[in-house]
């Protein structure tokens, strides 16, 4: 690559020493204050802040290096064309896909469902066949199925939960028949936290044949990804919840299954040759890339995934896992609490409700604290009527978090149910 | 702490969510209906009593955070005895309180309404304070279907 952006003092990697105070510096919107008190962010699994590094690789693209991709023969296009390809790239080494060519820029994680749905779901699946998710999947994953049902005439499968929140694996294997043709798994619920086992998922799916695509929408920005030691078929992610900018997101898929795919949208870019008889189609990734991509945020994507290599995603997970089991512990001694998820392999979210307090009331109140939790059915509300609430209360952590964050936010509920009372 | 959050969450408001007035199934009501709020969960069922063009009786169940469950209750208190019309009106001049277009309207005429109208300042809650309401409105429209603030 001929390009760089301005290198930025990062973070120093040390495993021994998670140095959240540094961390905490490099993101500018945690010196906010909200209604006089200092911000408590705590809605990551919403969407995560943006290092510096990130909001000035942003303006660094606009200042000085901006135009279109892939078209031009100046050299401002040809600087951008190589920093969205390094972007690519990045992306490419951060998930250990084999190539670039397997990682296609989309808008975020329901696009890239959507697109395998009505491309290769399309293609490949049809009347009395059957598509297989799961009872936790965020709407996202859900939707887009249900609309390719009612275009082929395919039928959705449910794999249940139990009331930990755990896959019914029995059932799972059950589920898995000769009529399924995909199976469409979350890999941690963003309203449970639940961490689902998705190597043996794919394992039992590949036994009979059948690819998995993974929604890692909140898996990828909280632990190590490995497309190919995990060889799911599909893998999508969106930028916005790892400290990048929103707009751009990423399906990976494998070569032999994206060649094979239609294109889902047509237009610019994704073409090689266009007469008014015939079009055809451009090489991967660019088939399914129709039109101006979203170029600076692609670019400041990658200036994301820079920042936790350096960090190291094992120590992010590490961070978290500990800011978990501190919370968790604290709310088990807050009376009236309860906790929706329990599952044993979780990622650090931790949904809850309150005995006589709506988690619309806890949400306004702890904002008056300065402390931003999300309230509500979280996009998943067939995990709300499973587990008999109309919504939770959902703190979810990141890698700035702290301790103290964990205990402004216990002191914060228990004021709300001190007001309540 | 929580002090500030006095102008909405009023202890008028804390004692209706917690004793919700007229919480109860009218079996022979002449309307039924379902409101849900999906942003939040909040689901209600409001029964409604019409004889010629009064509202003779009201009653709701359901559950939903305080805003919304009060914002009922008190709704179910002042409508009563009501002609339609009356009860149109006045849905028009609380929806024109909670989202701050009150210029002309008096705080002090509103009745027990007004501890409601704190609500303005917290735009998100502005639906939990109107889902009652919006079902008043389609109850009295006659609208058999479910109604949602969305
Ligand atoms: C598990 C999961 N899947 C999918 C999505 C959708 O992501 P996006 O809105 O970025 O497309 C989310 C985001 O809320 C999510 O948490």
């Amino acid at each position: 690559m001929s390009i760089a952006l301005a290198q930025r003092p990062r973070p120093v990697a040390d495993p021994h020493h998670f140095d959240v105070a540094r961390i905490r510096a490099d993101f500018p919107i945690l010196a906010e204050t909200i209604h006089g008190k200092p911000l408590v962010y705590l809605d990551n699994a919403a969407t995560t802040h943006k290092p510096r590094a990130v909001i000035d690789a942003i303006s660094e693209v606009y200042q000085r290096h901006y135009s279109n991709v892939h078209r031009g023969v100046h050299t401002l296009s040809q600087r951008s064309t190589d920093l969205f390809e390094g972007a690519r790239e990045k992306v490419r080494g951060f998930i250990n896909a084999a190539k670039a060519r397997e990682i296609v820029f989309v808008r975020g994680t329901t696009e890239a469902i959507n697109l395998v749905a009505q491309t290769y779901g399309r293609a490949n699946i049809g009347a009395g066949d059957e598509i297989l998710i799961t009872a936790m999947e965020h709407h996202s994953n859900i939707v887009p199925w249900q609309m390719l049902c009612a275009q082929t005439g395919a039928t959705l499968q449910v794999v249940p939960i139990d009331r930990r929140g755990e896959l019914d694996m029995e059932a799972f294997e059950r589920l898995l028949n000769d009529r399924t043709r995909l199976v469409s798994v979350v890999h941690m619920s963003n309203a449970l936290g639940t961490v689902n086992p998705i190597e043996t998922i794919i394992d039992r799916a590949h036994r009979r044949g059948i690819p998995v695509m993974v929604d890692g929408a909140q898996s990828a920005p909280h632990m190590p990804i490995d497309v190919h030691a995990l060889d799911c078929d599909f893998f999508a992610f969106s930028g916005h919840k790892l400290y990048g900018p929103s707009g751009i997101g990423v399906l990976y898929g494998k070569e032999a299954l994206l060649k094979a795919m239609p294109p889902y949208q047509g237009g610019g870019d994704m073409i090689r040759q266009v007469t008014f008889d015939k079009t055809e189609y451009n090489e991967l990734p660019y088939k399914f890339e129709a039109g101006t991509p979203a170029i600076a945020d692609a670019i400041a994507l990658g200036t994301a995934i820079d920042y936790l290599q350096e960090i190291g995603m094992t120590a992010v997970a590490e961070h978290e896992h500990r800011l978990l089991s501190y919370a968790t512990e604290r709310a088990m001694h807050i009376p009236g609490l309860t906790v929706i998820g329990t599952a044993h392999d979780k990622g650090a979210i931790l949904s809850f409700t309150l005995e006589r307090v709506h988690p619309h009331d806890v949400g306004t109140l702890l904002d008056q604290l300065g402390i931003a939790i999300r309230a509500g059915h979280h996009c998943a509300m067939p995990v709300m009527d499973f587990f008999g609430v109309p919504a939770t209360v959902r703190a979810s952590f990141a890698l700035y978090n702290t301790a103290q964050e964990v205990d402004a936010l216990m002191d914060g509920i228990q004021q709300v149910i001190e007001v309540f009372a | 702490m929580l002090d500030q959050i006095r102008d909405l969450y009023q202890e008028v408001v804390f004692d209706h969510n917690r004793n919700p007035r007229n919480f109860r199934v009218i079996d022979d009501a002449t309307r039924k209906i379902d409101g849900f709020n999906p942003l939040c969960g909040d689901r209600i069922t409001l029964y409604l009593k019409l004889r010629d063009g009064v509202i003779e009786d009201v009653s709701f169940q359901g559950q939903g955070c305080a805003i919304s469950t009060a914002s009922a209750s008190i709704m179910t208190e002042v409508v009563r005895g009501l002609t339609e019309q009356q009860a149109h009106e006045l849905f028009a001049t609380f929806h024109r309180i909670t989202t701050g277009q009150d210029d002309d309207v008096k705080l002090e005429d509103l009745g027990k309404l007004a501890v409601l109208a704190g609500v303005r300042a917290y735009p998100a809650r502005v639906k939990c304070a109107t889902l009652a309401w919006h079902s008043l409105e389609a109850a009295l429209a006659d609208e058999a279907t479910t109604v949602s603030t969305e």
